[in-house]
């Protein structure tokens, strides 16, 4: 949040002001606190908060179930991260290359697989190529989806490195891979890698789209778990909806701390040169 | 290929495809009315209104969609909320994609140059004329090409919502695989539906980036 726009859109408060606004905190205050007790009081109305309902997490198999679903999980995007970042830099040469064909394959690819929807592509996956393994289908579609956002973002990297370090390489008597590989992407990916942390949390989320082809992510497991484990007081969908949030949101939020951090500590540095993202 | 004009697959292609476009179509909208709201909450002289904003939108951009689906989906109903599923499914689209409005408008105000802000002060505007009458509308023009990629993506995430009983065009596709038609001739229909809208998404904005531009 910086400071500048939020003080220059209104102005420093009055007396008279400070009032309205103390008005306006306690009103908005209490109609969060109000929503926020509506959702408990739903929650509990419906017998979502007794002791019998949360039980199951007691048990070691539900446990192993969830942390088996975890693993399923990071197996999942350390495989699709991996690979999507090999397949980026790749597109992102091919589109940067000076051979016009090249260009062109590079340049449909990328568009073709950015314009798809995730979900359709693993579900043609799976049921086209990889029918026994849909973590294979998942990993693929994750893959080919991020690939192309990658590509793209590496692509804007490589652009926004000032023209004269590839000029120096050139007149230096570098080779055109020589220059870009060791001139251009180190500091391409130096200036952009907040952004691909950002995206690297896309495919984390996206991982959950294995629920849908039977893959047993987090996901999964919690569908397992809720649909399997009958307590006195009714299947535990929403406790375990809760606790899948948290774990989720918890992956994803550590994922986005690390690129801010980087970030952060990038503009600290003498090479402050920050570049818009694709 | 031509299994598309075949045993009337085409009714339901297009009851697919149209549903799809309708998803899409309430849920942008709604998503444009709460992402506006909350980047008004997150610039906002109330702290309270500010810590909200902040909250929901770290919250919704780092959910997984089909977590959010899951939710509405299986938890609701236990609440005896009940909609049909693509009011469920609206609802999780929409905020979902509200996040990412907000956080588009939000980077967009910040471009806005200060004097315009300053100018409307001295006129003695409050904070919400101030928002609403000078710095959104210019904020909105000058954010429509990020705002364009995420009414791209809208269409493309609404295909998680076949899977939560909402027949649109994935679900088309679950039942074609079902009744035995060619993977590759199927997906080829739906790649050919998917970026036909993206590709008309794609132009509406580019249309409107030629009227609005702001020269600066």
């Amino acid at each position: 949040m910086s400071a500048s726009t939020s003080t220059v859109l209104y102005d420093a408060p009055g007396p008279r002001a400070r009032a309205r606004y103390r008005a306006f905190g306690l009103l908005s205050v209490l109609g969060i606190a109000g929503l926020l007790w509506y959702a408990y009081d739903s929650l509990a109305g419906a017998g979502q908060f007794t002791a019998a309902m949360w039980d199951p997490f007691q048990y070691t198999a539900v446990q192993q179930r969830i942390v088996d679903g975890l693993l399923n999980t990071l197996t999942a995007f350390g495989l699709a991260a991996g690979f999507s970042l090999v397949l980026g830099a790749l597109l992102a040469a091919g589109r940067l290359s000076d051979h016009r064909p090249v260009r062109a394959v590079a340049t449909a690819i990328v568009q073709f697989f950015r314009a798809m929807p995730l979900l359709i592509m693993i579900f043609a996956l799976y049921h086209s190529v990889f029918t026994t393994s849909p973590l294979w289908a998942l990993v693929t579609g994750l893959t080919l989806y991020n690939g192309a956002v990658q590509a793209e973002i590496i692509r804007s990297g490589v652009n926004a490195v000032p023209r004269g370090q590839g000029e120096a390489a050139y007149a230096l008597g570098m080779r055109k891979t020589q220059v870009l590989f060791t001139i251009l992407v180190p500091q391409a990916v130096r200036s952009m890698l907040p952004t691909i942390i950002g995206q690297l949390v896309v495919t984390l989320k996206d991982t959950s789209l294995g629920f849908l082809i039977t893959y047993t992510e987090l996901l999964y497991a919690g569908k397992l778990i809720a649909s399997n484990t009958s307590t006195p007081a009714g299947y535990p969908y929403i406790p375990v909806t809760i606790v899948m949030s948290v774990i989720y949101i918890g992956m994803c939020l550590a994922l986005t701390a690390l690129a801010k951090w980087i970030e952060a500590r990038g503009r600290r540095g003498a090479n402050r040169r920050t570049t818009v993202a694709a | 290929m031509g299994i598309l004009f075949e045993d009337g697959n085409f009714a339901l292609f297009r009851a697919g495809f149209l549903q799809t476009v309708g998803l899409s179509a309430l849920s942008a909208l709604l998503a444009l009315l709460i992402g506006t709201l909350l980047a008004a909450f997150r610039v906002s002289p109330v702290p309270a209104l500010r810590a909200f904003g902040t909250v929901w939108v770290n919250v919704f951009r780092n959910t997984p969609l089909t977590l959010l689906f899951f939710a509405v989906a299986f938890g609701l109903p236990r609440l005896d909320v009940h909609f049909s599923s693509f009011v469920f499914a609206v609802l999780a689209l929409g905020l979902y994609t509200a996040s990412f409005v907000c956080e588009v408008l939000r980077s967009g105000i910040n471009t806005v140059p200060l004097g315009q802000a300053e100018a409307a002060r001295s006129l003695g505007m409050n904070f919400g004329q101030t928002l609403g009458l000078i710095v959104l509308p210019q904020a909105a023009r000058s954010v429509l090409g990020p705002m364009s990629s995420v009414f791209i993506a809208l269409p493309r995430n609404s295909a998680v919502a076949g899977a939560f009983s909402v027949s649109e065009l994935f679900s088309t596709q679950q039942t074609l695989t079902e009744r035995g038609y060619n993977i590759f001739a199927i997906f080829f229909w739906l790649a050919a539906a998917y970026l036909f809208i993206s590709t008309v998404v794609a132009v509406l904005f580019r249309l409107l980036e030629n009227r609005l531009a702001v020269a600066r």
